[in-house]
């Protein structure tokens, strides 16, 4: 089959063995030209490897890497035209900053003269122009973080690949550099292949996400589809808080379930693809499509006692003892306190589910 | 739990013990440096200061002969030290960069072993390998004997520098289109730089110091200044052989300080 040549990367069947060790089993993906792509996982999923072998640190043990829909899995990483921002940035110690943004435009055969007039439009990309003569430990870890960007975007590389570039820098900056990132890579029009374990940064940046987990990719999607229909227990779990109810299902049609839990309530939730009449399984709730009463409303009320709350700036987390089931989080924004009750702990209560907001899930 | 005192200096005896090894290393080392500006003909009576021993070694009746073995130590040493160099720099790179490859812990032994076998073990070995394979003696048997064993004294520096430099670097390097050679000559040579110095630097001086061995595997004829020095020695210790010593130990402090200060400095950082 031919590549498709729409495709920036295309990852086929590609598997990773370290001896008897399996750190990637089996993953097929595509990323589109022109997309800001996130591998989010737990550390040790994986996601990290196949960076590196898109970048070529890592052989790939079985399987094809395209780029463009061009094989790239036996070239050497001087020969892919891919760029790298490394977690510790790697910043050459012993050049200037300019120096270190001109180094692969010289590598690719620029003029001394041009590398420079290049690197120094890169800085300015990045606001670091007045920097250009210092050294790299002359910076603070954002500065470094931005001279890495440069580095790497200096000699235009077909796809950009980033490798937990944010994880060093403290919360406030790293909120800035999420935007600043999206920004640049809207302004580049380069596809950005972002690794990170942080949901939130994966969330608030990417295009589409792939979640893995232990060597697996367990769903691909956008941001919105990642959370609120995820295909597992896994991904549900991962991907933000929500709550788990065990359930049997008693029926299943048009992707709505009718299931009951252990002492026989009865309860309707969107149901996924897989799941069949009988089946014992997880449905998962978000906290803040959760809301309390002290007399039940709707068909899905279950009833509880509140624990605690716990305010959290925005919101208030309530914690729900369930009569039948696990300890709940109700979670109901300040702003929302016109329409949503805040009960005292100890309040015998109902915690009622918005219409649709309960999902099946594969374990 | 009581708070114990384990600072050595409280230890009985430590001052005196102290002072009785400096005295031990040192007073040699400083009674020839005195004794080289003496005036008098005598080694051991003081008739003032003069630098007529330090004329004597570039003008004197044995002036020639030490000339020969100066040009012949320090022609050897410099060639010793960067041969060396050169190779340990290699073995280092090998050894740091080459991945856990199955000898590596016996590779790294065989480098460093020749620092802990008594250097009269490998003065004989490496005479009785010259005359194995019928290697005339002379300054090529000197050079080539220096060379080997110079090569562990340039390793340890080289390769504590490597260690701490990581491979991110040259990952980056390779990252941005440098190849594995440029990778090498641009990013990780320079990051090396402190560490080759220091191994070229003492190296230098283990070879220009070096005597055992050199006895061993020299020709007739040919003489290292340690060699001269010791022919002299035999036919009565004479004050301008204090001045030469002299001059050699200051040649030595002045290596070691510069190799101590560059390995020292960090561009990594």
């Amino acid at each position: 089959m031919p590549g498709n040549t729409t495709n920036a990367i295309d990852v086929r069947n590609a598997v990773k063995r370290y001896g008897d060790f399996t750190a990637l089993k089996r993953i097929s993906l595509t990323i589109e030209d022109n997309e800001f792509f996130t591998l989010l996982g737990p550390s040790g999923c994986g996601k990290t490897t196949l960076l590196r072998m898109i970048a070529g640190f890592e052989d790939v043990t079985e399987g094809e890497i395209l780029l463009f829909g061009e094989a790239i899995a036996k070239l050497p990483p001087h020969q892919r035209p891919v760029n790298t921002v490394f977690q510790n940035y790697a910043l050459f110690p012993h050049m200037t900053i300019l120096e270190n943004v001109a180094f692969g435009l010289e590598m690719r055969g620029k003029s001394k003269a041009e590398a420079r007039t290049r690197a120094g439009e890169m800085l300015e990309l990045v606001q670091l122009t007045q920097f250009a003569a210092r050294k790299p430990s002359q910076l603070s870890g954002g500065q470094q973080q931005r001279v890495a960007l440069a580095r790497a975007l200096a000699p235009q590389p077909k796809v950009l690949l980033l490798d937990e570039p944010l994880s060093a820098l403290d919360l406030k900056l790293r909120k800035q550099m999420q935007l600043e990132l999206k920004h640049l890579q809207r302004e580049t029009g380069i596809t950005f292949i972002f690794v990170t374990h942080d949901q939130e940064e994966a969330l608030t940046m990417s295009d589409r996400i792939a979640v893995m987990s232990a060597g697996e990719m367990q769903q691909l999607g956008t941001p919105t589809e990642i959370y609120e229909q995820p295909r597992n227990m896994f991904v549900a779990d991962f991907i933000g808080e929500t709550n788990l109810l065990e359930v049997s299902v008693d029926q299943v049609m048009n992707g709505r379930a009718t299931c009951h839990l252990g002492g026989g309530q009865a309860l309707t939730c969107n149901s996924v693809e897989g799941i069949g009449t009988g089946a014992k399984v997880h449905m998962s709730v978000r906290p803040e499509r959760l809301f309390m009463s002290d007399v039940p409303v709707e068909a899905e009320s279950l009833k509880g006692r509140v624990a605690e709350n716990i305010f959290v700036g925005t919101d208030i987390s309530t914690l729900v003892d369930l009569a039948e089931g696990p300890q709940f989080i109700v979670r109901t924004s300040n702003s929302d306190r016109g329409n949503k009750r805040i009960f005292e702990p100890g309040s015998e209560i109902f915690v009622n589910m918005e219409l649709g907001a309960g999902r099946l899930l594969m374990d | 739990m009581a708070h114990v005192n384990n600072d050595i200096k409280t230890y009985k005896g430590f001052r005196a013990i102290t002072l009785l090894c400096l005295v031990v290393l040192y007073a040699p080392l400083v009674i020839v440096t005195i004794y080289s500006f003496n005036a008098s003909q005598s080694i051991t009576n003081w008739e003032g200061v003069s630098f007529r021993w330090y004329a004597d070694v570039f003008t004197g009746p044995e002036s020639a002969k030490f000339k020969t073995a100066a040009f012949n130590s320090f022609t050897i040493a410099i060639i010793a030290a960067t041969a060396s160099t050169a190779i340990a720099t290699l073995a280092a790179t090998a050894m740091v960069r080459g991945g856990n490859f199955k000898l590596r812990t016996v590779s790294f032994g065989l480098i460093s072993l020749p620092l802990m076998v008594p250097e009269i073990v490998t003065a004989v070995a490496t005479l009785i390998f010259f005359n194995a394979i019928g290697f005339t003696r002379g300054y090529l048997t000197i050079l080539v004997a220096h060379i080997a064993f110079c090569i562990p004294f340039a390793y340890l520096p080289i390769s504590a520098r490597m260690q701490g430099i990581e491979d991110s670097f040259e990952q980056a390097a390779m990252d941005l289109y440098a190849t594995r050679r440029q990778a090498f000559t641009r990013i990780l040579m320079p990051l090396m730089a402190p560490g080759i110095i220091s191994g070229f630097l003492l190296a230098f001086i283990v070879s220009l110091d070096d005597f055992i061995i050199t006895n061993f595997v020299k020709g007739a004829g040919v003489e290292t200044l340690p060699t001269a020095i010791f022919g002299s020695v035999k036919q009565g210790i004479k004050p301008n052989i204090m001045a030469i010593s002299t001059m050699l130990l200051s040649v030595s402090v002045v290596m070691v300080t510069i190799s101590y200060f560059v390995s020292k400095s960090d561009n990594t950082k």
